[in-house]
């Protein structure tokens, strides 16, 4: 009963000739939807023109960033050899801007990359393991999403004192609850789907299947709602600056400097908008790219 | 190849696996987490399966089948029941939940939802062995093996992803996930149904050469009755989570004693244009399964219903003429109360 | 001001010529339908039998152009005498109901859970026919007792997901016919339902089309069934018609091989103890289609004719047609 129809042999070669190259995994295709989409690759090129003149910042501006010079206050852009012009204590403007890149975006990445790690465990395993575990990962959760971000953000640097790392703390903080809440949504999808039911079926345990079977599953959407963050991050870590809460003078830092520049804001208006430019800038950069991850993520199927 | 089975403790006459009182309620909750009714889903079921042979499990939806499968599987915990491996109890003293599951594997319906979308092929079915304490080379050449075993050629189809593949290709690379693990017994739930005909053919031939070479014992659920006819040496019929009928399938398909079997027969398509259904041997829908009626579940459609069958729930008892073939059904059992009880019995 | 929904005079209500659609995105330009033509008779009941990626429920979508944006129709559709390809979309929603009327494989895609079905069905009556709503909900009435639903009464006021399976689907063929349509479009179902349910409503859709004389197109996979509906059939296979005929000739002697081998790998009652014949390899892709007979790589009795030329669906004999290039050869071993 048992006259082999099935084998591969069976097959004519006209069927098992492949068309199309196999084996192209969802990053690359994520990949090469990303490097089709113009708008991601101009936000791309901006943000990496940004983070490479703030790491490579001292070989590209020789002047030194905390340098005073009281003769040379509020200079405008172009003058005396100074590009983008002076700061209020005579400080190369151009200069500071580079350098406060490292700050603005170390604070924008940073405290995402933490309570991603964080806030993802944490929801991937209240939604892998759901019931009592969920209920208490997401009650203690809930209980920091009630406040507005901005406004917890702003008490717990309050409450921990002035200080970058004091805000990258209380940043990390903010951040945890809403990417945990995704990654929980995201991780109770993906677990009822028959392929992690076949791989319990196969005897592995809990953390086996989370590791090899949820974790390529959940990441990308975790990614690309965290990526959505890293404008707000920035944004709000400049907020903090600007309050007093954040990096102290005489640090180089944008939000701070807007501070700063505030006073000459009549005198010198081109000085005094430029850190302003440049949160826009990376935020906005930051936030198309987000956009185009998630819209590459979309079309996959 | 009929090489005798190291595992095989029991010898030929020992059922590979005897089921009883199996029995599974899902929790309805309400909006407040309370738990407010239940979902009867598999209702105190017992039944054995004998080694190397399909038994096919029909039912419409909501009749247990698929609770019974993944309940055998051990993915989901019987509330009641008790299992016996190849002569050993499962469980307090016998062999482990564990064991069992190691013998006992599963492919489900879905071809695709059941693939991990981010794991290739060989992927898919080496984290399996991996998982048995396999090394990944060895595991990685096994699951190239186990993809010729099922017809796919692995310089083609090892890297592949679910979505680069056809709907009979996935279903095979299941097979081979399910297969890779060497277990006895394999549960197929619906694993053909989603298929188009001209694959599902080259599918169930695909399982039947497997069975042959790797000396298979399966468990084949399905809703469509000719396929199981095809491929089962023995049918349990069941409804609203309770085993209506069970026996040889030559014999339920030529004396079918339940009503419900009867009714379910009479509703395939005739596949002959001349010969059409001319009325539907059944009206509406099968009850819900969380308030099944009274007695016999099957009552409420059945035109032979009378007052005993909604006083007392029928005993699933073997028939006087064929000892393997069992029917719950009052009209079967003669001194049962029913008027008709005993003549079908007499008439054959 | 409803259409006119009586046939042409020939008493074709449907007539579709050389038809393609094809899928364009930015990414892949497919054709699905490939030069479908058919005529359809009042009161006829066709069936476009074909597996998955067959092109059966675009060709029969193209007729109300119930299609993505991404499509682009091509050829000539006409439904009871109007050009459906040329109307706008404000004709088309007059056309929807009134002239043809849908029923789908999920009842649920058809209502609104949130308002009950004889508010649903009542106010279609009203929106296509200015009729009062006392007197749409009457008419709702009727034809949930027409459609056989029990206690059609209570059931006018329950909601989608208060209804079993069968009784949804029976609810949602009310709907279809709520404006009498010339012309029912079905698109598989009975697919989703259990067996004792599927040969209930295949019944139900078979006596009111007879008896409200509807011409009918029936898309299904499975040959079952069409040979309980079906008067014509009409087989596809990526995204063309190979054989069409009526439908007891064309299950007792089927002229295509890609038809015999459906047949062959269907199982039957007497299946049983022989091994399965199977189509070898797998559905064509639409993408990539080989120049000549697009079943051509997986036939058995091909030549080098059939990797060239692209056959043609040809009359065989009296309302039969097969696009082969040796069909006597397949058809002489039924």
């Amino acid at each position: 009963m048992s006259t082999s129809t099935t084998g591969l042999a069976a097959l004519p070669p006209a069927v098992r000739k492949v068309a199309r190259p196999p084996g192209r995994s969802f990053w690359m295709r994520l990949g090469r939807h990303l490097l089709r989409d113009r708008v991601a690759i101009v936000c791309l090129v901006i943000l990496l023109a940004i983070a490479l003149s703030a790491i490579f910042a001292p070989w590209l501006v020789p002047a030194d960033p905390y340098k005073t010079s009281m003769l040379r206050r509020l200079l405008p852009p172009g003058e005396r050899g100074y590009l983008l012009g002076t700061d209020e204590l005579g400080r190369d403007m151009l200069t500071r801007l580079l350098y406060g890149g490292r700050v603005s975006l170390s604070m924008g990445l940073a405290p995402v990359v933490l309570a991603t790690l964080i806030g993802g465990a944490l929801g991937i395993i209240a939604g892998y393991f759901g019931r009592q575990v969920n209920m208490l990962i997401m009650r203690v959760i809930d209980v920091f999403y009630a406040f507005p971000s901005v406004l917890l953000a702003v008490a717990m640097a309050g409450v921990l004192g002035a200080g970058i790392m004091n805000s990258l703390i209380s940043l990390t903080l903010v951040f945890i609850p809403p990417i945990a809440r995704v990654a929980e949504s995201v991780t109770t999808q993906v677990r009822n789907q028959d392929f992690v039911e076949a791989a319990r079926a196969t005897g592995a345990g809990s953390w086996r299947i989370i590791v090899e079977h949820m974790l390529a599953n959940v990441t990308g959407p975790i990614l690309t709602y965290a990526s959505s963050l890293v404008s707000v991050s920035i944004i709000i870590a400049s907020g903090l600056s600007f309050l007093g809460l954040g990096a102290r003078p005489p640090i180089a830092d944008w939000g701070l400097m807007l501070n700063t520049l505030r006073q000459a804001v009549y005198v010198a208006p081109l000085n005094a908008v430029l850190p302003g430019v440049m949160i826009f800038l990376t935020s906005v950069s930051f936030n198309l790219l987000s956009d185009s991850l998630r819209t590459a993520m979309d079309v996959r199927a | 190849m009929t090489g005798a089975d190291p595992r095989d403790r029991g010898g030929p006459q020992q059922p590979l696996l005897i089921v009883d009182g199996l029995k599974k309620y899902f929790p309805l909750r309400n909006a407040l987490g309370t738990v407010s009714a239940h979902v009867q889903a598999v209702d105190g079921i017992g039944f054995s399966i004998a080694k190397g042979e399909t038994l096919g499990v029909v039912g419409e939806s909501g009749c247990g089948k698929s609770t019974t499968a993944r309940l055998l599987m051990q993915l989901i915990e019987p509330d009641a029941g008790s299992f016996v491996l190849d002569g050993d109890p499962v469980g307090r003293g016998g062999v482990t939940v564990r064991e069992l599951r190691r013998q006992v594997q599963m492919v489900f319906q879905d071809s695709y939802a059941s693939l991990n979308p981010r794991h290739t092929a060989a992927q898919e079915i080496a984290f399996g062995l991996r998982v048995i304490g396999k090394d990944t080379a060895t595991a990685e050449a096994e699951a190239r093996q186990t993809l010729r075993m099922v017809g796919l050629d692995p310089d083609l189809y090892a890297g592949r992803y679910p979505h680069e593949m056809s709907g009979g290709q996935r279903q095979r690379v299941n097979i081979a996930r399910g297969i890779a693990l060497n277990p006895r017994l394999l549960i197929l739930d619906e694993a053909v149904s989603a298929l188009d005909k001209s694959v599902q053919a080259q599918v169930l031939n695909l399982l039947d050469d497997l069975k042959q070479r790797l000396n298979l014992t399966y468990l084949f659920i399905s809703h469509d009755l000719n396929v199981v006819h095809y491929v089962s040496d023995r049918v349990l019929v069941m409804y609203l989570g309770k085993i209506v009928e069970v026996g040889p399938v030559d014999r339920i398909w030529r004396e079918a004693a339940h009503p419900y079997t009867r009714a379910l027969f009479s509703s395939r398509l005739s596949m002959n244009p001349a010969l059409r259904v001319a009325a539907p041997p059944l009206s509406g829908d099968p009850p819900n399964p969380v308030r099944p009626p009274s007695g016999c579940r099957f009552r409420t459609r059945c035109t032979l219903a009378e007052d005993v069958c909604a006083a007392s729930e029928p005993a699933l008892i073997p028939s006087p003429l064929d000892a393997a073939h069992a029917v719950a059904c009052h009209i079967a059992r003669a001194g049962s109360g029913h008027s008709l009880a005993g003549a079908l019995a007499n008439a054959a | 001001m409803p259409l006119d929904a009586t046939p042409a005079r020939n008493g074709t209500i449907a007539e579709v010529n050389d038809l393609s659609v094809r899928f364009v995105t930015r990414d892949r330009d497919v054709l699905v339908v490939d030069g479908v033509s058919f005529t359809l008779a009042a009161g006829e009941v066709l069936c476009l039998l074909g597996e998955s990626g067959s092109g059966k429920t675009v060709t029969m979508r193209s007729l109300l152009r119930l299609l993505p944006p991404s499509a682009r129709i091509g050829g000539r559709i006409d439904v009871a005498g109007h050009d459906v390809t040329a109307m706008s979309d404000r004709q088309l929603e007059r056309l929807r109901g009134p002239v043809a009327a849908m029923v789908f494989q999920e009842p649920m895609t058809a209502f609104d859970p949130v308002f009950t079905i004889g508010t649903q069905i009542a106010e279609t009556i009203v929106s296509h026919e200015g009729i009062s709503y006392r007197a749409a909900r009457a008419r709702a009435l009727e034809l949930l007792e027409l459609v056989q639903i029990p206690s059609a009464a209570r059931r006018l006021d329950a909601y989608p997901h208060e209804l079993s399976g069968g009784l949804r689907q029976r609810a949602m063929i009310a709907l279809a016919l709520s404006c009498r349509p010339a012309l029912l479009l079905a698109d598989e179902p009975t697919t989703a339902l259990d067996a004792t349910v599927q040969i209930q409503i295949l019944l139900l859709l078979r006596q009111l089309q007879r008896d409200l004389g509807m011409a009918t197109i029936f898309v299904t996979h499975d040959i079952g069934v069409a040979c309980e509906v079906a008067d014509r059939v009409a087989v596809m296979y990526g995204g063309r018609f190979v054989e069409t005929g009526p439908i007891d000739q064309v299950i007792a002697q089927p002229a295509h091989p890609y038809t015999v081998g459906l047949l062959n790998s269907t199982v039957h009652e007497i299946s049983r103890g022989a091994p399965l014949v199977p189509i070898p390899g797998g559905p064509p892709d639409l993408a990539d289609m080989p120049p000549g007979c697009s079943f051509a790589p997986r036939c058995s009795a091909k030549s080098t004719r059939c990797d060239e030329i692209r056959p043609v669906l040809a009359p065989i004999s009296a309302g039969r047609a097969v696009a082969c290039h040796h069909p006597t050869l397949a058809g002489a071993k039924p």
